[in-house]
């Protein structure tokens, strides 16, 4: 079992080394972080706190946006790109449960996505630390942020299997994806600071505006990780959120944990019912 | 006692209430090779799943080494190439081989050695999407045959091909067969198949038309030879009147005569003399013969 695994997980790797897939995310996350620590550091100085810190509470927000996605397009082929080429039916006639195969792709993609978020933010706090402005707490931010992240791609790899299994065309499943990824990470914040902005101290705001930051992974991820940096002085905005809440900032990673087994689950589900 | 490697009885498929497999029954036995024939959406790919157990027959067994279809043991034995494949472009051969060994609990080492079998040893390091379509297939070919399995079903492993390609496979069918294996291969003409098979099975409008050995196909369909005796304009009438035939055009008439009635008939027109210019003989062909037995089910549909 863990050989057949193992075999459809080291596939998705090569492929991804082979299409420079993991070039390209690691190089975009490594860019977008290195802009983020040498231009937004500038102010840092003069508050007298870890450049190192308040560059993970930069890259936390980078992450929202660029984790998802990555992990959407690495996600979104997996069953309806095999079902348009037909290899799912040479797959899945091989003595592998679909259990196996899902479990193998999900094993695959979470290695590319960890070692590209390795590789690209781990280069930018390499950076800072030698040039001397880093420090132990910063290190440890910085460990937490890779691994969080690495979470938050997990939870959508997972939604980007269930969109995959229901649809045959990897095309339809592209668009869903990109859907997915524009209401999750743009539109349902929009919304949720549009909702809070129209009645600010009303029973929206108090009572269902902190559950609505648990329901979507993104958030979550957000409000985790913004805490954890003891940041909301240094950021303000979301992270502010995060004293006045109902709940320990740690349910956030709670949030993204039940999201993951869900997407999954209904994804088995769905491969299971599957005709290749 | 001979052990049937697959049974099929009277097995339906319907898909929106459209019977797609309508009742067909057939068996296969150890190191025999069958083609399938059918004319396009008559039900090949629709049985091929349902053997392989992605797809539940509504009525109906099927018994692939006395194993339901989709068990892992049926999978075990059971190798399959789908009708268009397209293996990841950007991996070689030698890795997509190994790929599917491990899959299949073989050796990925040794099953390196069907891409020399199958004539990519050369090959085997370049990426599968420089490969020209009948390397492709050789390709596919190559991964059903990892592990020596008992039953290698093929779908339309050869459509598409040059001649040469398809006479290539074909000796690589016929030495798989040799060592054991039963081959069940799709296509959707008979002249692809030729003798190249010991079996013929005909697929029309899902229900089972035919299951028998090509020669005694063409026996039992008993088609005419058709004969077409070109003469002069004004004398066309007079060797139709006299041959009993048909006028076709200006000068020519067409007869149709049994096999066996073939020499007493050609003396009959080598009678009339100098009013012939020319015989043309035409036996019934592989097509012929296969649309005579597809035609069979049309009436009813």
């Amino acid at each position: 079992m863990f050989n057949r695994i193992l075999t459809v997980a080291g596939q998705e790797v090569r492929i991804g080394l082979r299409n420079r897939w993991i070039m390209l995310a690691t190089l975009i996350l490594a860019a977008f972080s290195l802009a983020l620590a040498l231009l937004g550091s500038a102010p840092a100085g003069t508050l007298g706190v870890d450049r190192m810190t308040i560059t993970v509470a930069s890259l936390a927000s980078l992450s929202v946006y660029l984790v998802p996605l990555i992990a959407l397009l690495l996600a979104f082929d997996a069953i309806s790109g095999e079902i348009d080429r037909g290899t799912l039916l040479l797959i899945f006639s091989c003595p592998i449960s679909r259990f196996e195969f899902l479990l193998g792709k999900a094993a695959g993609h979470v290695f590319v996505l960890t070692l590209a978020l390795s590789l690209g933010y781990g280069s930018t706090g390499a950076l800072l630390l030698a040039t001397g402005s880093g420090s132990m707490a910063g290190l440890i931010d910085f460990v937490r942020l890779i691994a969080t992240s690495a979470a938050l791609g997990v939870a959508f790899l997972s939604l980007g299997y269930l969109l995959s299994a229901l649809t045959r065309q990897a095309a339809t499943a592209a668009a869903l994806a990109i859907g997915a990824w524009l209401i999750l990470v743009v539109l349902y914040d929009l919304a949720l600071l549009g909702l809070l902005v129209t009645d600010p101290g009303g029973i929206f705001a108090s009572k269902i505006f902190p559950f609505a930051i648990l329901f979507n992974p993104a958030d979550a991820f957000r409000l985790f990780n913004l805490a954890a940096l003891g940041a909301s002085n240094l950021v303000g905005g979301m992270a502010g959120v995060s004293e006045n809440l109902p709940f320990p900032a740690y349910f956030g990673l709670f949030s993204i944990a039940g999201f993951t087994t869900l997407a999954l689950i209904l994804a088995l589900f769905r491969i299971r019912r599957i005709t290749p | 006692m001979t052990q049937k490697i697959l049974s099929l009885s009277n097995v339906t498929k319907c898909f929106d209430r459209r019977t797609v497999v309508d009742e067909v029954s057939f068996a296969i036995n150890p190191g025999e090779r069958v083609a399938l024939l059918g004319h396009n959406g008559a039900g090949k790919t629709t049985l091929f799943k349902i053997i392989l157990g992605f797809l539940r027959q509504e009525g109906g067994d099927v018994c692939v080494f006395d194993h339901q279809p989709g068990s892992a043991s049926a999978r075990a034995a059971t190798a399959y190439l789908p009708e268009s494949v397209a293996f990841q472009k950007s991996l070689t051969g030698r890795e997509v081989i190994r790929f599917y060994a491990r899959l299949k609990g073989e050796n990925p080492k040794k099953s390196e050695d069907l891409l020399d079998r199958v004539g990519l040893a050369e090959a085997a390091n370049r990426r599968v999407g420089a490969y020209s379509k009948g390397m492709r297939q050789r390709l596919g070919l190559a991964q059903a045959l990892i592990g020596h399995p008992k039953l290698v079903l093929l779908d339309e492993p050869t459509s598409g091909l040059d001649p040469v390609s398809r006479q290539n496979f074909y000796r690589l069918i016929e030495d798989v067969a040799a060592e054991g294996a039963s081959v069940l291969l799709s296509s959707h003409a008979l002249t692809e198949v030729e003798a190249r098979t010991d079996r013929v099975l005909i697929l029309s409008k899902g229900k089972l038309v035919a299951d028998d050995t090509l020669s005694n196909l063409s026996a039992k369909a008993r088609l005419p030879i058709r004969l077409k005796v070109r003469g002069s304009e004004e004398n066309a009438d007079h060797i139709a009147n006299s041959l009993g035939g048909k006028r076709i055009n200006g000068r020519s008439v067409e007869l149709l005569c049994e096999p066996g009635d073939k020499v007493a008939r050609l003396a009959s027109i080598s009678e009339l003399g100098d009013l012939i210019d020319d015989v043309d003989m035409h036996l019934p062909s592989l097509d012929d013969v296969y649309r005579h037995f597809s035609a069979i089910a049309e009436p009813e549909a």
